[in-house]
């Protein structure tokens, strides 16, 4: 049995996101994101030391070159950053840039001896991974699917055996360090996974797309969930999701404009959906996104307009000032500032609540709005009592702190607010506070 | 550029060499005053991801320009296209880690790799068109320093000029925005502002030398030599001119030694130059420099120890009285090698004198010795009459600050404490006591 060209390279593509995945959550976590980077542009030097020493393309040497120079890259960080007091991001930018410039240095040297291009090592060559296959148990794959792999199982055995561990050294070292669960060794361990991680997927993909696959599924799912068994189960979807999408981009997106016959590199769009999905999830995200965010603000501005325009009838109704038709929503555009078209739609809501009738343009409070109102107001003169007798806040600032905490003042705390001001009954202004409805 | 003599390329004397030389050099002082910048204000890595986001628009700008009829290959067009989305990343990070509450690094991880990874998938398209092969866009990634004529040059030198004088322009306001952020805002700086123009010197730095060194290496050049300058010095703009000279020493030095070895590529040798340059500083520098800070260290510890021997000689016996070894080893416990070779250190600096019976403090040494000796009990008795510490627990406490009460704070104590001229007894027996 065969796949077709398409398939495998999407194959490659899902199983190297998902190796990237799973380290890249832990790596995010913990604020490190960027270490990804740095160890998959590191790699170039032990690479091409790798093939100094073998002299072929397909060897341990390479691999083994690579996974070392990814870990030397990650201590030399930390030493610059610990010992020598250079700042943690200025640390990774110095040690990984050198080793990139020195790789691309013995590269040149040795273009002429064995074939590798130094743009492969950044953006991979997919689309050359389905040319070369092995056959396993009669299914034609690609070959360089082999190590990603083994390193997708090596993670995932290593992150089940230590998730406890792991969990609690990413989100609190301090506390995993009081359990005795050695949270520095636990960092090298992802670290490790990391460097191995880069080296097995730099071939296929190439360091940037590995950067992205560590990083931008990680991400996203944050966004999405808080529980860390859950972002680790979105980010591996993502990765297969911005794989497949990615692919699918390349080959169709440029027809649009283009015409018939044109494609691009999958790696890079692949590179680029990730960046998509991230900005979609971060508009859209059910309770954190943009979008929902806003939308509960717009709905909590409402309701305190509502609350306000209650609290403004009730005090006229008090005063025993004849309201002339239209004052209300005039006086709610001018205090409350709320805007004409709201206004409208707050008083609206509140005759649709049963909170308030109008007749000819005057308003007055139903038994539930008066119920409503009073304990609005009753909040309110509380605060002030509350705040000039205890906090000392001068009577002229009373109005506003009192305004704003009235809408987030349960029953309870009114209550306790009530004993603290020993059921004060007259309130700084000189006004009554209304009594604790029943 | 064959082989070429070592003097010539250092002197300038071939046209084109001189050009890259010089380039490169100018690029080195731009990247360094800049970098300082990027690296006080925590901002170094930001510049990787501008660099990175540039590729997008050196092709899209490419790709524009052919749609409008041209050839695409207008070098002003190019980096122009580059200038556009380097900022609009620059833009994005902070929104994006406003909106979105997630760590920094995490966002730039995703800027910088969607950003890059459009700007390939543009590339690919680019290099399907028939023209698109021979427009070098691919030398923006690793540079191509070598095939740098006049009008390169020409955008190095002026772009460095308009960078440097901001930066001077603005070093005071710049000072307070990497030093003391809320203070400025407090004064009425423009603090977003300035942050503004900052990244805007950036990313003017990475796309004047996208040509020069690449993309992928720009940030070196930005970030090295302000670290390597750290070790200095601590001034602001110490660390600028330090920063500045090394980014220029790199860049000559890399562009001369790659022009003498056509197979070397000009911007990974600046880049590994540049990486020399910050080992040496590291090693070396005079202020921060780990050879430094071990030669500081290493001076404090041996005044700690001659302070414990010569305290020790006074607590063993009246001035002027022979103290054997045996009574020093009663008195502290000592590693007889470290013992033996302060006693000849200080009987070398002639604080102490040595005799057939055992050493005895000279005049010199018993001035010392009383200094330490009283700045000890009067820490012993702050501890036991102002901080409630038992007498048996103060000893410890009392022989890790001694060395460190200046003039002041010893007066202070005296104030407090009141000892008199003479020196206070020991609150605590003299014998065996911990190292």
């Amino acid at each position: 049995m065969s796949l077709d060209y398409d398939t495998l390279v999407v194959l490659v593509a899902c199983v190297a996101a998902m190796a990237c995945a799973l380290p890249g959550v832990f790596l995010v976590v913990r604020g490190m994101g960027l270490m990804g980077d740095a160890i998959s542009h590191a790699v170039l030097p032990g690479i091409a030391v790798g093939f100094l020493i073998s002299g072929t393309r397909d060897s341990v040497w390479m691999f083994a070159g690579a996974a070392i120079a990814g870990i030397l890259v990650a201590m030399l960080t930390q030493v610059l950053h610990r010992i020598a007091n250079v700042d943690r991001g200025a640390a990774m930018g110095t040690a990984f840039t050198v080793f990139f410039a020195l790789g691309l240095v013995l590269m040149v040297q040795l273009a002429d001896t064995v074939n590798i291009d130094p743009h492969t090592v950044l953006y991979g060559a997919l689309e050359l991974t389905p040319l070369d296959t092995v056959a396993i148990f009669g299914m034609h794959l690609p070959r360089a699917m082999g190590p990603i792999c083994v390193v997708l199982a090596c993670s995932i055995v290593t992150i089940a055996v230590l998730w406890k561990e792991l969990r609690i050294a990413c989100f609190d070292p301090a506390l995993a360090q009081t359990l005795g669960m050695r949270p520095e060794l636990m960092h090298q361990i992802v670290m490790v996974l990391t460097a191995a991680t880069c080296v097995a997927c730099f071939e296929a993909v190439g360091s940037v797309m590995t950067v992205t696959f560590i990083v931008a599924p990680a991400a996203t799912a944050l966004l999405l969930s808080r529980s860390l068994s859950v972002v680790v189960g979105i980010a591996l979807v993502l990765g297969v999701i911005t794989a497949i999408a990615g692919h699918w981009a390349a080959l169709h997106v440029p027809e649009l404009f283009l015409g018939e016959g044109f494609d691009t590199s999958s790696s890079g769009a692949m590179a680029f959906v990730s960046g998509v999905v991230f900005v979609m999830a971060l508009l859209c995200a059910p309770r954190r996104g943009v979008i929902a965010r806003r939308l509960a603000l717009r709905r909590l501005v409402f309701d305190v307009a509502i609350e306000d325009a209650l609290g403004l009838i009730y005090r006229l109704e008090e005063s025993n000032v004849e309201q002339t038709a239209n004052q209300i929503p005039q006086l709610l555009a001018r205090d409350v500032r709320v805007g004409p078209r709201r206004v409208q739609r707050v008083l609206s809501t509140l005759t649709r609540r049963g909170l308030a009738v109008v007749e000819h343009g005057v308003w007055s409070l139903t038994h539930e709005g008066h119920a409503a109102a009073a304990g609005l107001v009753r909040a309110h003169r509380l605060w002030e009592t509350y705040l000039a007798a205890t906090v000392d806040v001068p009577a002229s600032h009373l109005h506003t702190a009192a305004e704003r905490l009235e809408h987030v003042t349960t029953e309870a705390l009114a209550k306790k607010l009530a004993d603290a001001t020993g059921d004060a009954a007259i309130d700084p202004h000189g006004r009554a506070i209304p009594p604790e409805s029943e | 550029m064959g082989e070429r003599g070592l003097l010539d390329v250092l002197l300038l004397q071939d046209y084109n060499t001189a050009l890259v030389v010089l380039g490169t050099t100018t690029l080195g002082v731009a990247a360094g005053v800049c970098g300082t910048l990027l690296l006080l204000r925590k901002r170094s890595l930001l510049g990787d991801v501008v660099s990175h986001a540039t590729l997008p628009g050196v092709v899209a700008a490419f790709l524009v320009m052919q749609a409008c009829g041209g050839t695409g290959k207008s070098l002003p067009g190019l980096l122009l296209g580059a200038t556009v989305t380097g900022l609009l990343a620059a833009w994005l990070v902070p929104v994006l880690r406003r909106a979105s509450g997630l760590k920094d690094d995490a966002i730039m991880g995703v800027v910088l790799g969607s950003s890059f990874g459009l700007g390939i998938a543009l590339l690919g398209i680019a290099l399907n068109l028939p023209s698109g092969n021979q427009a070098g866009l691919e030398g923006f990634i690793f540079g191509k320093t070598a095939s740098m004529v006049r009008v390169d040059a020409l955008i190095i030198g002026l772009g460095a000029a308009v960078v440097i004088a901001m930066t001077l322009a603005l070093a005071k306001d710049f000072r307070l925005l990497c030093f003391d952020e809320q203070f400025a805002a407090s004064i009425g700086r423009p603090v977003a502002l300035l942050d503004a123009v900052l990244m805007m010197l950036a990313v003017a730095v990475i796309v004047i030398g996208l040509q020069a060194v690449g993309l992928i290496l720009m940030i070196a050049l930005l970030i090295i030599p302000a670290a390597a300058a750290r070790f200095w010095t601590d001034g602001f703009i110490a660390t600028m001119c330090w920063a500045g000279g090394i980014g220029a020493v790199s860049g000559w030095m890399g562009s001369t030694i790659s022009a003498m070895h056509a197979d070397l590529p000009a911007g990974a040798v600046i880049v590994l130059v540049t990486g020399c340059c910050f080992a040496l500083s590291m090693a070396c520098g005079r202020r921060h420099g780990l050879t430094q800070r071990w030669w500081r260290g290493m001076a404090l510890r041996r005044r700690v120890e001659r302070q414990h021997l010569l305290r020790a000689m006074l607590e063993c016996g009246s001035p002027g009285t022979h103290v054997a070894l045996n009574q020093l080893h009663a008195n502290r416990r000592w590693r007889a090698s470290a013992l033996q070779r302060e006693l000849r250190r200080a009987v070398r600096s002639g604080e102490l004198d040595v005799h057939p019976e055992g050493w005895v403090l000279t005049p010199l040494g018993e001035v010392g010795a009383r200094r330490v000796v009283r700045n000890h009990r009067l820490w012993e008795l702050f501890l036991i009459h102002h901080a409630d510490i038992a007498p048996s627990h103060v000893d410890r406490d009392a022989d890790l600050i001694e060395h460190v009460l200046d003039a002041e704070l010893v007066a202070e104590l005296e104030a407090l404490l009141d000892p008199g001229e003479a020196l206070p007894s020991s609150p605590h027996p003299l014998e065996r006591r911990a190292p």
